[in-house]
């Protein structure tokens, strides 16, 4: 596991500073700032409407910041047109928390539907059935390639559209709660799919979970949202010995 | 006081309401021009929308021509008219009964599945999902499926007026003993392009009125399975009534035609 200050010597892929965000009265985040460093996994843990979704949604542009600043490789989010966000959507694979796989389509059809926009990225001739079938084969599923999601276990969806945000080599990728509605056995597979990935891809890792066991297997760093602000920050082992109570209390088994 | 500000909180949304549904119909008369131009899913959809629903507006056809023919023969027959009732069917089956009861079945039907296929995308992040991975999901969903509708429902309702005729023919055959020759030979004499057209054209308002409430409904579903079921639910309602609002306009711009 790589230290707090290892990491910090490294180039920062993606900042948020001061990210102020309101649905009415009801204040979500207020003032919320990170960075995250390349190969670097972090691991962003609040409690259930803290507004971890809501700041992971502006990060790829789902969802309008009220106010702050949000920098993904060199670019402003908030200043971005449309075609130039599509284009830097392609760096940043976005695993969903309840898999959110096309149920009209096959499971080939779910991995091809991102390349559809950018193929460019892999040069003029694209093979498009060895990328799926490659993304298929990172996550041990290339036996369902014909399959439809209705066919498949909640494991195996989250599998496959952990294959489909891996399909366009994302250089960072968005977890919003990768092992929620899963059994121990089957969150264990998919954080280790999730190290091993990003061991052979080099990639960047936000993620976003209040799973402790998640938490302190893959995190190198983390971040405690709270009240709208990151209230902590340090790596597991330095967080979970602290003696702040509102700390504390996301430890607690 | 209180009931003062009910109405008024009720007004603020219905207003609300027309407003997005006013902008989301103008997104859609933008994108439809925008290129990529996304024909798999649009013939797809084509497909699902036409193909899909011949068999039910057939049969609803078939029982409203039975239906029409049965209810209006003892009174013909009274004022010794019954030769008349080609006419009189094919004009009330083309004109009015055939867009409009077509349209209603097909906002059953389609209006109510798009409102719950998209709103069951919306609820399980999978037009997020299309959104992240760099498609127009509005392009992609929306403009297909409106367009599908606006062009499949003049084709659905020429073939329920078809059918429809087919089913008031076997009544006549039955109990006037009329022949096939005779009855559409009659049917096309009082049939003019002035009953033919305006109902075609109004057709094209009715799917897209279907097309542009189902996919608002759905596309903007709130959270939760009881959003997906109210979006499905008030996709019907409301395009059930703007079917008749749309009639009515139809029906009062062809009379000011007909006085030209």
């Amino acid at each position: 596991m790589t230290t707090s200050n290892q990491i910090s010597a490294k180039e920062i892929v993606l900042e948020i500073k001061d990210l102020r965000k309101s649905f009415g009265d009801n204040h979500v985040l207020n003032g919320f700032n990170m960075q995250l460093f390349q190969g670097e996994s972090l691991v962003i843990m609040g409690k259930s409407g803290s507004g971890k979704s809501v700041m992971i949604k502006c990060l790829v542009g789902l969802m309008e910041a009220d106010s702050g600043y949000i920098r993904v490789m060199d670019n402003d989010i908030t200043t971005l047109d449309q075609n130039a966000l599509d284009i830097l959507r392609a760096d940043i694979g976005f695993l969903f928390q309840g898999s959110a796989l096309y149920d009209s389509m096959t499971v080939r059809e779910n991995l091809e539907f991102p390349l559809r926009r950018h193929t460019k990225k892999f040069g003029d001739h694209v093979d498009t059935d060895a990328l799926v079938k490659e993304a298929l084969e990172n996550v041990g599923l290339l036996g369902a390639i014909d399959l439809m999601p209705a066919e498949l276990s909640g494991g195996m969806k989250r599998r496959i559209a952990l294959a489909r945000t891996l399909i366009l080599r994302p250089k960072i990728i968005l977890y919003d709660e990768p092992t929620s509605g899963l059994d121990p056995i089957t969150a264990k597979e998919i954080i280790l799919l999730m190290q091993d990935i990003q061991k052979k891809y080099g990639t960047s890792s936000l993620i976003i979970t209040h799973d402790v066991d998640c938490a302190r297997v893959i995190s190198d760093r983390m971040i405690l949202l709270i009240d709208g602000i990151d209230y902590a920050e340090g790596t597991f082992q330095e967080l979970s010995s602290s003696s702040d109570p509102k700390i504390k209390a996301f430890f607690k088994h | 006081m209180t009931d003062k500000n009910n109405i008024r909180s009720q007004l603020k949304s219905f207003l609300i309401e027309v407003g997005d549904i006013s902008y989301f119909t103008k997104r859609f008369f933008t994108e439809v021009f925008k290129r990529p131009f996304e024909m798999k899913e649009f013939l797809r959809q084509c497909y699902n929308m036409g193909n899909r629903s011949l068999l039910l507006v057939g049969i609803t056809g078939f029982i409203i021509g039975l239906v029409l023919t049965l209810q209006t023969r003892p009174t013909l027959m009274e004022f010794g008219a019954v030769s008349w009732m080609p006419s009189m069917v094919s004009i009330s089956i083309v004109r009015e009964v055939g867009p409009i009861i077509t349209a209603l079945v097909c906002a059953g039907r389609i209006g109510s599945g798009i409102g719950a296929e998209l709103g069951s995308m919306r609820v399980t992040e999978q037009i997020d999902a299309m959104e992240v991975s760099g498609t127009n999901p509005f392009k992609y969903l929306v403009v297909t499926r409106v367009l599908a509708i606006t062009l499949m429902l003049p084709l659905l309702v020429l073939f329920g007026d078809a059918i429809a005729l087919m089913g008031s023919y076997l009544v006549e055959n039955v109990k006037g003993n009329v022949s096939f020759m005779l009855y559409f030979n009659k049917v096309f004499d009082a049939l003019e392009f002035g009953d033919i057209i305006p109902a075609t054209i109004k057709s094209f308002f009715f799917g897209l009125a279907i097309g542009i409430v189902g996919c608002f409904k759905g596309f903007n579903c709130s959270k939760g399975t009881e959003g997906v079921g109210k979006a499905a639910n008030t996709a019907v309602v409301l395009s059930s009534l703007l079917l008749f609002i749309i009639d009515f306009i139809a029906v009062f711009v062809t009379d000011i035609f007909y006085d030209l």
